[in-house]
């Protein structure tokens, strides 16, 4: 066990928990807008993968990283208002359409992806960029700050959804949207509105968080890479009791505990490597039954708003 | 409005499923051949996954040629069929609609078609990776086949241990089971026959499709030292993809993976299925439907070893290669001691 604890190791389990902790946080964090907003969109594992796509697609094609972020962002936007409209205009059962989304971007980018490439390539993506003076700190100054800009751009968003949440009149309307649209309403403002921009945004978050794999951490496209990404995105949102800072704590753990399990495959700690891989989801169902707090659950979350009826 | 919320819904539902299933069965639409062979084959990747899948379709589409084209023979896949009954139900219904070979290519398909087989005696399956025809339940018609990926493996560890620098060789499996385990303990016993004091880190990410668990194991590979990589399954791209970045070099195996990475992959192991498909086509056209085993291994042409012309091996690795696929051939070298 001890040579699990040796500084090559800890560091090494800090950088891969970072990387693989980025497009999580992007759409875990939109998908908590949506959600604290009172809408349930369950078609981020579809939009993820559209937005690898089409930023993969538009890159490669430009060679123009930022217009790849933006291809991403831009088809998770209108696949994010497409939601909308299903969930909050027309009213739609939230899971299932939910559902149908994630099967409409799986197909869709699988048959873009044939018509436009059709093999496996890999562009150069987003290079790292060593944050001056920060970057310099002994040991985790390289593991820390050493990062590309769609890593930084992650972790940055935690604050910034905080505050927009917490400390805003938006995030206060949006909050109220999803505790009691009815009151929210009888104030005057439009819930309908709040709902389609939360989940236009999640959306887009959701565009980016694809783009993150496909032209920053992995740099190339394959069918359905995300591989359930979006999903465990949302439960990370539960987790994390829709607060941002919960949802990194979530990301966080899910994604050291899974950079652990590979050290501790190579350094033969004497475990089966189908335990070792359980692990990361062993302890975040631990986490879960252990700190679970119900409360916090949005009132309205998942329940169509229909003006005048309660 | 209820009712038209619900119906609303279902159409969404359906159109999305009618563009993934576009995306994922997509039968080739090929005139149907009046008394050319029919075959179909069932895959659980896509035919472009660099690995596994391609390396059958590639087999059947240089038989295609070979026999004449789309008029002499019939090729139709289902790609993608990583979910079992899926994958079972496009066996059948090939089956039923008449094709006279029908391949099944996944050992985890193997207790479904043992299921489909009596049901269509005229019909030929195949099916890997797997020695088992069933002849043990009195079914006639099943050809069985597999890869001595281990042979190969053994020949690429000879060559990265040659290469390595730092003397840490990086393995990233996919689940410790059949066709993947065989050539990780194969590249494994290559090193170590090679160079006996280097270092060989093995991994498994417990999925055949998780590429960012695949690229992640591959950083921590580097982080640990190693500067020769290797992997299986159709998840390595994003190993491949983090060698290229980080400058480590990737071996490949079932199909050339060159062309993800020319400046990181060396050599690759390619599976050549067309002796076996070739094999299978006269037994059949000879009316024996099944009960036929095959392997692929160096000694009958299965396995290939592919350099990549960018990358430069040194002439002893490469001459070590050669001595090992000669020794593996005569067996003299046991590539899983």
């Amino acid at each position: 066990m001890s040579e699990l604890f040796t500084l090559p190791v800890l560091l090494g389990i800090l950088y891969s928990g970072i990387r693989l902790a980025t497009p999580y946080l992007y759409a875990a964090i939109g998908e908590a807008l949506a959600q604290t907003s009172g809408v349930l969109n369950l078609g981020v594992e579809g939009i993820m993968l559209m937005g690898a796509y089409s930023g993969f697609y538009v890159a490669m094609k430009t060679g123009n990283l930022w217009l790849g972020v933006l291809a991403a962002a831009a088809v998770g936007c209108i696949l994010g208002l497409l939601m909308a409209v299903i969930s909050v205009t027309l009213q739609a059962e939230q899971g299932i359409s939910g559902i149908g989304l994630t099967l409409f971007g799986l197909g869709l980018s699988s048959l873009l992806f044939k018509e436009t490439m059709g093999t496996v390539n890999s562009i150069s993506g987003f290079q790292p960029i060593r944050i001056p003076l920060l970057g310099d700190i002994p040991y985790i100054g390289n593991v820390l700050f050493n990062h590309n800009i769609l890593v930084y751009g992650a972790f940055i968003l935690v604050p910034v959804a905080t505050w927009v949440l917490n400390k805003t009149t938006f995030g206060l309307k949006v909050r109220a949207a999803g505790q009691n649209p009815q009151a929210v309403d009888s104030l005057g403002i439009n819930v309908v509105i709040i709902r389609y921009i939360t989940i236009t945004l999640g959306g887009m978050l959701a565009g980016i968080a694809g783009a993150s794999l496909s032209i920053a951490l992995i740099n190339l496209f394959q069918e359905n890479m995300t591989n359930g990404m979006g999903f465990i995105a949302v439960a990370l949102v539960y987790f994390g009791g829709w607060r941002p800072v919960g949802v990194l704590s979530g990301a966080l753990l899910f994604s050291f505990v899974n950079a652990l399990q590979l050290w501790i495959q190579v350094k033969r700690i004497p475990l089966p490597s189908d335990i070792a891989v359980m692990l990361p989801y062993i302890l975040t169902i631990i986490v879960l039954a252990l700190a679970m707090r119900r409360t916090q659950q949005p009132a309205a979350l998942a329940k169509p708003f229909t003006r005048g009826e309660s | 409005m209820k009712k038209n919320i619900f119906r609303l819904t279902l159409i969404t539902i359906m159109i999305a499923a009618f563009l993934s299933s576009c995306a994922q069965a997509t039968p080739a639409a090929t005139d149907e051949a009046a008394d050319g062979l029919r075959v179909a084959v069932v895959m659980p990747s896509t035919i472009n996954d660099a690995a596994f899948s391609q390396s059958m379709y590639e087999g059947l589409k240089t038989i295609q040629t070979e026999m004449g084209g789309e008029d002499s023979m019939e090729l139709a896949y289902s790609e993608n069929m990583f979910n079992v009954p899926d994958a079972a139900a496009a066996l059948r219904d090939y089956a039923t609609q008449g094709y006279d070979l029908v391949i099944a290519h996944g050992s985890q398909y193997g207790t479904s078609l043992q299921q489909i087989a009596p049901d269509f005696p005229e019909t030929s399956f195949a099916w890997g990776t797997s020695l088992n025809t069933f002849q043990a339940d009195g079914i006639n018609n099943v050809f069985a086949y597999q890869a001595e990926a281990q042979e190969g493996g053994y020949v690429l560890g000879t060559i990265a241990a040659l290469m390595s620098e730092s003397g840490i060789i990086g393995i990233s499996g996919p689940v410790e089971a059949g066709d993947a385990k065989l050539y990780v303990d194969g590249f494994q016993a290559g090193v170590l026959a090679t160079k006996p004091d280097a270092t060989v880190n093995v991994t498994y990410t417990g999925s055949f499709s998780d590429v960012s668990l695949m690229a992640a194991a591959a950083e921590t590979h580097i982080a640990a030292g190693a500067d020769m990589l290797t992997g299986s399954s159709q998840s390595v791209v994003g190993a491949i993809g983090i060698a290229k970045d980080q400058n480590a070099f990737w071996f490949g195996t079932q199909w050339d993976q060159t062309s993800l990475a020319p400046t990181a992959v060396v050599a690759s192991q390619v599976y050549d299925w067309t002796g076996i498909l070739d094999d299978m086509i006269s037994s059949r056209q000879a009316g024996v439907l099944g009960n036929k085993s095959y392997t692929l291994t160096f000694k009958n042409g299965g396995l290939i070893i592919q350099y990549n012309e960018a990358i430069e091996v040194p002439e002893e690795a490469k001459s070590a290669a050669d001595a090992a696929i000669q020794g593996i051939s005569d067996g003299t070298v046991n590539p899983l001691p």
